[in-house]
C-alpha cells in the first residue's frame, strides 16, 4: 500500500492506482470531463487538475492530470486552490465556447459561474466535446470502429473514411457513454441505427425480447469464448429461471 | 567498402584511402543540398566533370570534383569551393564551368565576378576564409559538412568518421563512455537542453531489455534546416553518435525518425546505414568488438506535434502520433514501452567530436553551463542568411551583425524570433544578451531547436504572433482542450487586433488565456504554443495599443489598418512598383510621380518592397 495526502489528509492506495481515482474513493470531489472508471484515463479535459509536491521535491511543485498522475509515497496533492480553480474555470469556459448548446456543458459551466462563455463561440456549434470516450468505450469494447480525424481545432470523431464503419458492431456503447448527447442513435422494436448502419436485434429464446444486435453478440461470444449457447436468452429470464430453481431448493 | 573487422583495420583502411588520394592536388566541392540543388548546382556540377573532361582531365589523379552538403550559405548558391586554395564562388552557373576549368583549376586563377562581394565592405573576398558569415563561425557539428561527399563512407573515413567509435568500442566501458559525455556538459540541442549524459545514464539504469535509441530528426520550426543540413551532409556523424549512445544504453535497435519532406536527407542516411553494415560499422559485430546494433529509418508524416518526445515515439511505434502524458518518463517508458534515449540529430553529430577531442576540449568551448557551440539557422531580414555554428554564449548582436552581416538594406533592427514556433520575440535591448539554453529561457524566449529569425522595422509583431498562433493552431493535435480551443481563441482576438476589432482589454485577456494554456496544456507544443504571442505582448505592447486604440498598424503590416501612398518628392518614377503591384492599383508615367489608386489597392505592400527610394509611404 502506498500512503500520501490530499488537502492534509493520510489516504491510502494500490500501486500503480491514479491520484483521481483514489481520490474519489476517499470522498474528494475533482472535476473531469472526459474520465469514466470503465475505459482508459485519457487527460485531454485537464479538469482534474491538482497540484502536486513532496517533501523531497525541495519546494517545486506542479499542476498534473490527476487521472493519469500515479500515487507515490508521500505525495502531497491538493485538490482545489485559487490557481486550480482560475485555470479550471478558464478550461470550462473554452469548453463553453466550443459546445454552447451541451446540456452537460452547460450544467458544468454554471458549476463554475458561468452562463456564457467570454470567448468566441464555435460557428457550427457542435455537441461534441472530443472527450474521445466514445473511441476508447468502443476500443475497451473490442470492436475498434471509431476514432479521432484530422487534427487540431478540426478534430472530429468518426469512422475510417468517413463510411459506415465496417468493424461497428452497434452496441451503442459510444452513444450512451457519450456525456453531451453528439451521437446519433435510434431504434424501434427490431433494429439498433447508428453510424449510418442498422443492426438486427438478436432476441431471447425464451421471451421474445430484444437481447443485443446480433453482431454484438457474435463479437462478445468471440471475444469472452463463452458458448455461444449463452448468449441466446435474456438476463430477465436467466434471472427468472435462477429465482425457480432456488424456490425448489427452499422448497 | 570492405568489411572492417577492428579499430586498427579501420585505421589502415583510413590510411589507405588517403595512400590512394596522394597526388590529389585540387578538390572542386561543389554544394549538393537542398539550397543549391534548388538553385541548379546539379546541372554545375554536370557541367564541370564534362569540362573537366573536355579538358582532358577526366581521371586525373590531380583533379578531383565532389558534391558536398551544405555549405550554410544557401542564399548565395549553388556555391563552389576549389580547394586548398578556398576560392569560394557564389550564384555558379553551369555556363561559368568552361571559365573555371580553364582558368580557376588548371591556372590557380581567380574569377572576380564569381566572388563573394561584402555587402558591408562592398569588396570582393576570393577565399572563403576572408568571408565574415564563416570566418566568424566555429564549426563543430558541421565539422564535415561542405567538405566531404555524404555519399560516399570512404570520404567520410578518410575525414576521421568512426575513429571515435574504434576508440571507444576498443577501450571504454559503457560507464565511461557515460562519463565522458557527463564530463563534456553536453546538452540536447533539440531545444530541451537536458544534459545528455543524464539522459543516457538514467536509461541505462532502467532494469529492463531492449532499449532503444532514436534520434529526432523530425525538424519543422518554420525556417530551421540545421537538422536537415546535417543529415544530408554528414551522416555518418550521425550514424557514429547513435552507435556511440546505443554502447552506452546498451541498445540494441536504433530508428532514426526523420519527416517525409526531407527527401534527400532520407536518401543519404539510407545509403549510409547500407554503407556502414556493408563495412560492419552496423550490424551483428561491430568493428569485431560483439557488439551487435541496427538502425532503421522511421519516416514521419510532418506533423509539427510528432517532434515532441511521446508523439515521435507513438509514431515510431505505428500509432496516431499523439503525445501522451510523460508522468512517467520516456527514458523508463518509450517506444514500444521500453526504455528509450531521444537525442536530436544535432547532439548526436557532437558526440564524436567530444570522444575525438576529449570532453575537456568540449567543456572548455561556450559557457559554463552550456558548453559547446550550437547551429543556428539565421533567416530574415538579415544578409548573409544560412546555417551558423557558434560557441554558445556569444551576444546576439555578434551572430546578427558579425555573421550575420547586419539587417537587409541596413534598415532598424526591430526584434529576433528564437526557438521557433515555441520561442519568443526579443527586442533589441537584449542584442548583447548572450545566446545559451538559460539566459535565452530566462528572458522569456528560448534556445529551441535554433531557429533565429531577424526583423526589421517593417515587421509588424502582431503579424508575427498571428503568424505563429495560426501556425501552431494548425498544428496542435487537438487532444487536449487547452491548447486545441486556447490556441485557437487566441489566434482569434490576435486576428481581431490585426484587424482593427481589437477591444480594450484584449492584452489582458491574451495574457490570461496564454497562462492557462502553457500551465494546462499535455505537451510541450500547448505548453509553449503561448510564447510568442506573450513575448510579443510583454516587448511590443505599445504596439499591440496602437493596433486597438489607434486601428493604426505602426510597421505597415496588416492590411485593413494601412494605407500606401507614394511621396511626391521622393518617387523618381521608376515604373518599378508600378509593375510589381499585382492588382494594377499604380498608375502613372516615365519619371514621373507615381500615383496608388486606392480603391484598386489591396495593401500587399509589394510597392514598398521593390521601391529603392524610400517613397512608398504608409499610414
Amino acid at each position: 500500500m502506498i500512503k500520501f495526502s490530499i488537502n492534509g489528509k493520510t489516504v491510502e492506495g494500490e500501486s500503480g492506482e491514479m491520484v483521481l481515482h483514489v481520490a474519489r474513493r476517499h470522498g474528494f470531489e475533482i472535476p473531469a470531463h472526459c474520465h469514466h472508471d470503465g475505459v482508459e484515463p485519457f487527460g485531454s479535459c485537464r479538469l482534474c487538475l491538482v497540484e502536486i509536491t513532496h517533501q523531497d521535491w525541495r519546494g517545486w511543485k506542479g499542476l498534473v492530470t490527476s487521472c493519469l498522475y500515479p500515487i507515490e509515497e508521500g505525495l502531497q496533492v491538493t485538490t482545489d486552490n485559487e490557481e486550480i480553480h482560475r485555470v479550471r474555470t478558464v478550461l470550462v469556459d473554452l469548453l463553453l465556447g466550443r459546445c454552447p448548446d451541451a446540456p452537460a456543458v452547460q450544467k458544468l459551466a454554471a458549476d463554475f459561474g458561468i452562463a456564457k462563455s467570454s470567448y468566441a463561440e464555435h460557428p457550427e456549434r457542435p455537441l461534441c466535446t472530443l472527450c474521445t470516450l466514445c473511441v476508447r468505450a468502443c476500443e475497451a469494447v473490442g470492436a475498434n470502429a471509431i476514432g479521432t480525424t484530422r487534427r487540431g481545432w478540426g478534430r472530429t470523431i468518426g469512422t475510417p473514411f468517413d463510411l459506415p464503419p465496417e468493424a461497428c458492431v452497434g452496441c451503442g456503447t459510444c452513444a450512451r457513454i457519450c456525456p453531451t448527447g453528439a451521437i446519433p442513435c435510434r431504434e424501434d422494436e427490431h433494429s439498433r441505427h447508428i453510424w449510418e448502419r442498422d443492426f438486427a436485434f438478436a432476441r431471447c429464446e425464451s421471451c421474445g425480447r430484444p437481447l443485443m444486435t446480433e453482431a454484438h453478440r457474435a463479437l462478445v461470444a468471440q471475444r469472452s469464448g463463452l458458448a455461444a449457447s449463452y448468449f441466446v436468452r435474456c438476463d430477465q429470464c436467466k434471472r427468472d429461471d435462477m429465482a425457480k430453481v432456488f424456490s425448489q431448493i427452499a422448497r | 567498402m570492405m568489411l572492417i573487422q577492428s579499430g586498427a583495420a579501420l585505421e589502415q583502411a583510413r590510411s589507405a584511402i588517403l595512400q590512394a588520394r596522394q597526388g590529389r592536388e585540387v578538390e572542386i566541392l561543389v554544394c549538393a543540398g537542398t539550397g543549391c540543388l534548388a538553385h541548379g548546382s546539379e546541372q554545375v556540377a554536370t557541367a564541370i566533370r564534362a569540362e573537366m573532361e573536355r579538358a582532358g582531365l577526366a581521371g586525373n589523379v590531380r583533379f578531383f570534383t565532389k558534391k558536398t552538403g551544405c555549405h550554410g550559405f544557401c542564399e548565395k548558391g549553388p556555391l563552389v569551393v576549389i580547394q586548398p586554395t578556398g576560392t569560394f564562388y557564389v550564384k555558379v552557373k553551369p555556363i561559368d564551368a568552361e571559365a573555371i576549368v580553364a582558368r580557376t583549376v588548371l591556372k590557380g586563377e581567380v574569377i572576380e565576378k564569381l566572388t563573394y562581394r561584402d555587402p558591408n565592405s562592398k569588396k570582393r573576398l576570393p577565399s572563403y576564409h576572408d568571408i565574415d558569415f564563416y570566418a566568424r563561425q566555429q564549426r563543430l557539428a558541421l565539422r564535415n559538412i561542405g567538405r566531404i561527399d555524404p555519399a560516399e563512407i570512404e570520404d567520410a573515413i578518410a575525414s576521421g568518421a568512426y575513429t571515435s567509435l574504434g576508440k571507444v568500442l576498443a577501450t571504454m566501458t559503457p560507464e565511461q563512455v557515460i562519463a565522458e559525455v557527463e564530463r563534456s556538459g553536453l546538452r540536447g540541442r533539440g531545444g530541451g537542453g537536458f544534459p545528455t549524459g543524464r539522459k543516457w545514464r538514467t536509461c541505462r539504469k532502467v532494469p529492463m531489455t531492449p532499449r532503444y535509441i532514436i534520434c529526432n530528426s523530425d525538424e519543422g520550426d518554420p525556417g530551421a534546416f540545421m537538422d536537415r543540413s546535417i543529415d544530408e551532409g554528414d551522416p555518418h556523424s550521425v550514424l557514429e553518435g547513435m552507435i556511440i549512445g546505443a554502447y552506452a544504453i546498451e541498445a540494441h535497435q536504433g530508428y532514426i525518425y526523420v519527416r517525409e519532406e526531407y527527401p534527400l536527407a532520407i536518401k543519404h542516411l539510407r545509403r549510409a546505414i547500407e554503407q556502414a553494415r556493408e563495412a560492419g560499422l552496423l550490424g551483428p559485430n561491430i568493428l569485431g568488438s560483439g557488439f551487435a546494433f541496427d538502425l532503421e529509418i522511421a519516416r514521419g508524416g510532418g506533423a509539427f506535434v510528432c517532434g515532441e518526445s511521446s508523439a515521435l515515439m507513438k509514431s515510431v511505434g505505428g500509432e496516431v502520433g499523439e503525445p501522451r502524458a510523460k508522468y512517467v518518463h520516456s527514458v523508463v517508458r518509450g517506444v514500444h514501452d521500453h526504455p528509450t534515449v531521444l537525442n536530436n540529430v544535432e547532439t548526436f553529430a557532437c558526440i564524436p567530436w567530444i570522444f575525438e577531442h576529449g570532453a575537456e576540449a568540449f567543456a572548455a568551448i561556450g559557457t559554463k553551463k552550456s558548453p559547446g557551440t550550437k547551429v543556428f539557422s539565421l533567416v530574415g531580414k538579415v544578409k548573409n542568411t544560412g546555417l551558423v555554428e557558434v560557441p554558445m554564449g556569444v551576444s546576439l548582436r555578434e551572430v546578427i551583425f558579425g555573421v550575420g552581416g547586419g539587417i537587409l538594406d541596413d534598415r532598424a533592427f526591430k526584434g529576433v524570433q528564437t526557438g521557433g514556433p515555441s520561442g519568443g520575440c526579443l527586442p533589441a535591448s537584449m542584442l548583447d544578451e548572450p545566446v545559451d539554453f538559460d539566459t535565452l529561457t530566462d528572458k522569456g524566449s528560448m534556445m529551441g531547436s535554433g531557429g533565429m529569425i531577424v526583423m526589421d522595422d517593417r515587421t509588424c509583431m502582431v503579424d508575427v504572433a498571428r503568424y505563429f498562433l495560426r501556425f501552431l493552431s494548425d498544428e496542435s493535435c487537438g487532444k487536449c482542450l487547452p491548447c486545441r480551443e486556447g490556441v485557437k481563441q487566441l489566434l482569434h482576438i490576435v486576428e481581431q487586433i490585426g484587424d482593427g476589432n481589437g477591444q480594450p482589454g484584449d492584452i489582458e485577456r491574451i495574457e490570461a488565456l496564454g497562462d492557462v494554456v502553457a500551465r494546462a496544456s499535455l505537451c510541450g507544443l500547448g505548453k509553449s504554443a503561448p510564447n510568442p504571442v506573450l513575448s510579443t505582448v510583454r516587448f511590443f505592447r505599445s504596439e499591440y495599443e496602437t493596433h486597438i486604440r489607434d486601428h493604426k498598424c505602426p510597421a505597415g503590416v496588416c492590411r485593413k489598418l494601412t494605407t500606401f501612398e507614394i511621396s511626391a518628392e521622393k518617387c523618381t518614377g521608376c515604373m518599378v512598383c508600378l509593375r510589381a503591384c499585382p492588382a494594377d492599383a499604380i498608375v502613372g508615367t516615365k519619371k514621373e510621380a507615381h500615383v496608388i489608386v486606392q480603391d484598386k489597392c489591396t495593401q500587399c505592400g509589394a510597392c514598398r518592397t521593390v521601391c529603392k527610394f524610400d517613397a512608398v509611404l504608409t499610414a
